[in-house]
């Protein structure tokens, strides 16, 4: 099967695009390029059904018709898209909200762990589950008179 | 079988509620489970002494060869009778034990009940992995029942600290199940039993398994957990942590030890650290002050005995092993019912406070007489039965050639009997320091306040404390129920009976000599307890658990801090890098030597193609927000007209109305944003993602032209048009694949837009789903305006318009509005109608509702979108997700499947019998959903933020004011 050239040339740039918009900081660029990387996702699911034909309604159109599977899947996808961006754009307004920007931050837990790793110390779990006897084993150790029978 | 583990299941169950109803007296509903099983067993006692098996299985999962199957041989039957006895006795104890309003009773009653069902399945499970689960759920009871109370830190961490050691057991004996049934060609252990395999793989699938016996059983150097194990409530300790549980592992040993004893290793591994574990236990026992621990510290002891003696694996050493079991599980669950007696009497355990308890609890000392009588060996009880029989075989293995038949050198024959002897002389002494610890009356305290013992708190260790004796006296009765067991090994040097008496031999003069020798031990106590006191060691077992712990975790935060950077683009670059890294290795090195392609389908393509690459790279030099939208915007729709040139007109349809809907949600909210994106310099790391992106886009285009290139096969989608219209009964098929072939998909779609849009709700109205809707008609017009009289019949355009300020109204836009909403509400309906045979469907035909609503809400505002759709969102979305489903099931009542659709003729009359699919429900059900979320998504990106914004501008009028 030949390959549509200018079809997988507009996808792939929307994709790189895509990824240079996602990996910045701020979650309204992160949500265009997103966006723009689910546009062009979805022309690779066009590329990939084969060539153009005609609309996939029986007794619509003659000659060859366009595979209606993928476009299925892709209707999904599209609408699914718009509840992303919804709920994307909720957390960035809600981020603006309590912050003043809506940057995404970096992990406070993860960079708690690192800080961990850096000082050889274990977690603070650990420290919690240290030995239920140790206070046996101290008065193991200490020799009391008896008494005697 | 079944039936009697299932009635313990059944109990265990109804536990909790038995507490509600009876308080404690529930332990002796729990107790019928037990005590039926012990009838039951007694009943086959003439079947089991002539050698008889009981056999029941059952497939379950066939593939993994994996049965359900239960055999009831001697061992199983003595291994039964002590889970139940002992049961039975606890159970009973417990009702005296435990008080009406304690807080965990409930749970306790029913994880104890369990507990002993789950025993009992382990004692009688003929296949190993059935085996590991019962062995597996012990350990899950025994942690719930040691953490019985989960407010103690200490009861908690000993729960934990049992659960690792005996999990991490279970795991390696899981391993060597695995390993020993592939190598034996079956998981039935009677099988395996009577014809077991050899070689490196048998020698390595035993050892394993012993690790799992070792750790369940306490051995060093996993005994530690034992001790802390005594966090649990007394009769816990009694029955798990003395008479059954910790048999698991010895029962294990005896089970395996006819077809596997002389696997290398075997005899090095279970005498060696049997004997150091006796001896360990034994020493450390006589250093405790609490009453509990001396006991735990004791069986600890007692358990490398056991092991040693089960493990040799002869015919004697069998014999006397089981006579040992037998007594140790009937004298330490009567010590232990005894300390709990003293300790919920007096409130102590701790030996220096404890004086003169002896003499009020008559009985009770009593009991605990015989029972450490049993326990030292003295005649006439069932320890010193064992014992003696114990002593003979091992003098057997010592001083024949070639060990009794096991191969062992004389030397290390001597080396166990030293060893034994010198832990009974231990054990002697430790017996002798609990009972005067408990019970005698000392110079050094004030007596001991004792509150009287109730009958029945005292029955049951007097029960078992006349078991040991009685037992004690019947050793040709014994013999001849165990005798089949020790007979699956040789007949040894000598025929051993138990017996009492065997004549003036060797084993009565080493069991003297270590009843004088622990006496003499335990007076001059003093003397010994600084000498232990000089050698105690500096490193233990324990220590080393707590840095392997320690170890494990710090590797886990060296390893999590290396990994998790808590930057998401760092993970996203990583996840895009591997993508390059692997896939993209894999597809340069299997490039095609010719890709033939077609430039483009149709001119247009590639004047729409460039117009939207063009959109994307200025979408990313965009600094401003708005510009970006609305460029991504352009990619969009640029998108749509690819669809449509594509042969996709569904597509491209619902492609340009989410855009349209994105770009309207996307101006919503970031009316509230920054209108620059942030004022940052550019970083260097921007090269970095564009050169990322760059290598992206390639890798994408070149694994799209080679997967293109290598397709041959007709797609699955031919063979759709056919049924689409004979089954489905509508000509478009992507509208048919939506709603019936692929309509799971669709249905779960949907359960993501209801989740999403309740995401949103949440996120902006923070405390409430429901917007509270308010009709125009009831907002009052404020003091300062002043309504002006409207001609008679004269009605406005748009009713909420109003409640704007005059700055903010066009009334070009509402004529507009009034006059196409109810057209745009009308198309929808006959996309959604249309849709089964024409481009439209349940998604477009909800989408074109909610712009409609959109305008509304655009042109008159938050009340008008209230007068357009006066319905909450969440009702609205829960409704379609109910309609959709209901249509899903509805088959069902019809003797269909799920989601299965069916042609409707109605008879109208005169309006004509139209053809309706019920799939048409399930896309109504869609639109709903739909037209819910763009509605939801109105009232809080749009109303519920307007209302933000007004009242900040009020308080910022406010603050200029003052």
């Amino acid at each position: 099967m030949n390959a549509n050239l200018t079809l997988i040339v507009v996808a792939s740039t929307l994709i790189g695009t895509g990824v240079y918009l996602i990996l910045e900081r701020s979650l309204t660029r992160v949500l265009v390029g997103l966006v723009m990387m689910g546009n062009g996702v979805n022309l690779l699911f066009m590329i990939a059904s084969g060539p153009a034909g005609t609309a996939p309604i029986v007794g619509a159109g003659s000659g060859r018709m366009a595979d209606p599977l993928p476009q299925a899947l892709v209707l999904t996808a599209i609408v699914i898209t718009l509840g992303t961006v919804a709920f994307l754009l909720a957390m960035a307004h809600r981020s603006w909200q309590l912050n003043e920007h809506d940057d995404v931050q970096d992990d406070v837990e993860d960079a708690a762990i690192r800080r961990l790793a850096d000082l050889d110390e274990a977690s603070d779990s650990h420290d919690l589950s240290l030995s239920a006897t140790e206070a046996d084993a101290a008065t193991d150790e200490v020799y009391e008179e008896e008494g005697s029978s | 079988m079944v039936q009697l583990l299932l009635a313990h299941l059944v109990l265990a169950g109804l536990g909790p509620a038995a507490v509600a109803l009876f308080g404690r007296r529930a332990f002796l509903l729990m107790l019928t489970a037990p005590l039926a099983t012990l009838i039951w067993a007694l009943s086959l006692t003439d079947r089991i002494r002539s050698g008889e098996t009981i056999q029941q299985t059952w497939s379950w999962v066939a593939g993994l060869d994996f049965e359900i199957a239960f055999r009831l041989g001697t061992l199983q039957w003595l291994m039964t009778l002590v889970v139940s006895g002992v049961g039975v006795l606890v159970l009973g104890y417990c009702a005296y034990y435990f008080a009406d309003d304690d807080p965990a009773l409930p749970m306790f009653t029913g994880v104890f009940t369990g507990f002993a069902g789950a025993m009992l399945g382990l004692v009688l499970a003929d296949d190993l992995l059935l085996l590991y689960v019962f062995w597996e759920l012990t350990t899950v009871f025994s942690y719930l029942l040691i953490g019985a109370d989960p407010e103690k830190r200490a009861s908690r961490l000993a729960a934990m600290q049992a659960l690792i050691v005996t999990t991490f057991g279970g795991l390696a004996m899981l391993v060597g199940m695995l390993m020993l049934g592939h190598e034996a060609g079956t998981h039935r252990i009677s099988a395996i039993l009577a014809d077991p395999p050899s070689g490196d793989w048998t020698t390595a699938a035993v050892l394993l398994l012993l690790v799992g016996a070792i750790s369940k059983s306490a051995l060093v150097p996993f005994h530690f957990w034992l001790p802390g194990a005594m966090a649990a409530p007394t009769p816990v300790s009694a029955y798990l942590h003395a008479a059954s549980m910790v048999k698991a592992g010895v029962y294990l040993v005896a089970l395996l030890a006819p077809a596997f004893a002389d696997v290398p290793g075997w005899r090095a591994t279970l005498l060696g650290l049997g004997v150091i574990t006796m001896l360990l236990g034994g020493w450390r026992a006589i250093r405790q002050y609490d009453i509990k621990l001396l006991l735990a510290f004791g069986t600890v002891s007692q358990l490398g005995f056991l092991l040693v003696i089960l493990g040799i694996g002869t015919r004697a050493a069998t014999l006397a092993g089981l006579a040992v079991l037998l007594a140790h599980a009937l004298f330490k669950a009567c010590l232990f019912l005894v300390v709990g007696i003293v300790d919920h009497q007096t409130g102590t355990r701790d030996l220096r406070e404890l004086s003169g308890v002896g003499a009020r609890m008559p009985w009770v000392a009593g009991a605990a007489a015989i029972a450490g009588a049993s326990m030292a060996g003295l005649p006439p009880l069932l320890g010193f039965v064992g014992k003696e029989s114990v002593l003979a075989a091992l003098l057997d293995v010592a001083h024949t050639a070639d060990g009794d038949g096991t191969g062992l050198a004389s030397y290390a024959g001597w080396a166990v009997v030293a060893g034994v002897a010198v832990g009974s002389v231990l054990t002697v002494a430790y017996t002798l320091r609990f009972l005067w610890g408990a019970f005698a009356t000392k110079t050094t305290c004030e007596p001991t306040a004792v509150t009287p013992v109730p009958a029945g708190f005292a029955a049951s260790p007097v029960v078992l404390a006349a078991a040991s004796l009685g037992l004690g006296c019947a050793g040709g009765w014994l013999t001849g129920v165990l005798g089949p067991q020790a007979d699956t090994f040789p007949a040894g040097h000598h025929h051993t009976e138990l017996a009492l008496w065997h004549g003036w031999s060797m084993p009565l003069l080493v069991s003297a000599g270590v009843l004088v020798a622990g006496a003499l031990l335990f007076s001059r106590r003093a003397t010994f307890a600084q000498l232990q006191a000089a050698l105690s060691p500096s490193r233990s077992a324990e220590g080393g658990y707590r840095a392997v712990m320690r170890f494990v975790d710090r590797s886990a935060v060296e390893v999590t801090g290396l990994t998790q950077r808590g930057s998401v683009a760092t993970y996203l670059a990583v996840i895009l890098l591997v993508v390059l890294a692997v896939p993209g290795t894999a597809l340069l090195l299997e490039l095609p030597d010719r890709i033939t392609v077609d430039l483009w389908d149709s001119p247009a393509q590639a004047v729409v193609g460039a117009l939207v690459c063009v959109a994307a790279f200025f979408t990313a030099r965009s600094r401003r927000r708005l510009r970006a939208v609305i460029l991504v915007g352009v990619t969009g729709y640029g998108t749509a007209v690819l669809f449509l040139l594509h042969g996709a007109p569904d597509l491209a349809l619902t492609q340009i109305l989410v855009e349209t809907t994105s770009l309207v949600v996307f101006v919503l909210v970031l009316r509230r944003l920054p209108e620059y994106f942030t004022d940052r310099p550019l970083s260097r790391r921007r090269y970095l993602r564009m050169a990322l992106g760059l290598a992206v886009g390639l890798a994408v285009a070149g694994f799209m032209l080679v997967a293109t290139a290598d397709r041959s096969v007709d797609p699955l989608s031919v063979l759709f048009p056919g049924p689409a219209v004979e089954y489905g009964g509508g000509s478009n098929i992507v509208s048919v694949t939506l709603v019936d072939i692929r309509a799971w998909d669709t249905m779960g779609e949907i359960s993501v837009l209801v989740a999403a849009g309740t995401g949103v709700a949440s996120l902006i109205f923070l405390d409430t789903r429901l917007a509270g809707i308010r009709r125009v008609r009831d907002i009052p017009y404020p003091a300062t305006v002043q309504k002006l009289p409207t001609s008679p019949g004269r009605r406005v355009w748009l009713p909420g318009s109003r409640t704007l300020t005059p700055d903010r109204r066009s009334i070009i836009f509402e004529v507009v509005t009034r006059f196409i909403f109810h057209t745009v509400m009308l198309l929808s309906v006959y996309l959604l109608l249309a849709g089964h045979n024409h481009v439209g469907g349940g998604f477009a035909a909800g989408m074109v509702a909610g712009l409609a609503l959109m305008v509304r809400y655009l042109v008159g505002g938050r009340y008008e979108l209230d007068e357009a759709a006066p319905v909450d969102a969440g009702v609205l979305m829960g409704f379609g997700l109910f309609v959709a489903t209901g249509s899903a099931l509805a088959p069902l009542a019809f003797g269909g499947i799920v989601l299965q659709s069916a042609e409707l003729t109605l008879h109208l009359g005169p309006l004509g019998e139209p053809h309706l699919m019920t799939s048409l429900l399930f896309d109504i059900g869609v639109y709903l959903v739909v037209i819910g979320l763009l509605l939801d998504l109105l009232r809080t990106l749009g109303a519920r933020l307007d209302r933000q914004i007004l009242r900040e501008e009020r308080a910022g009028e406010q603050a200029v004011r003052l």
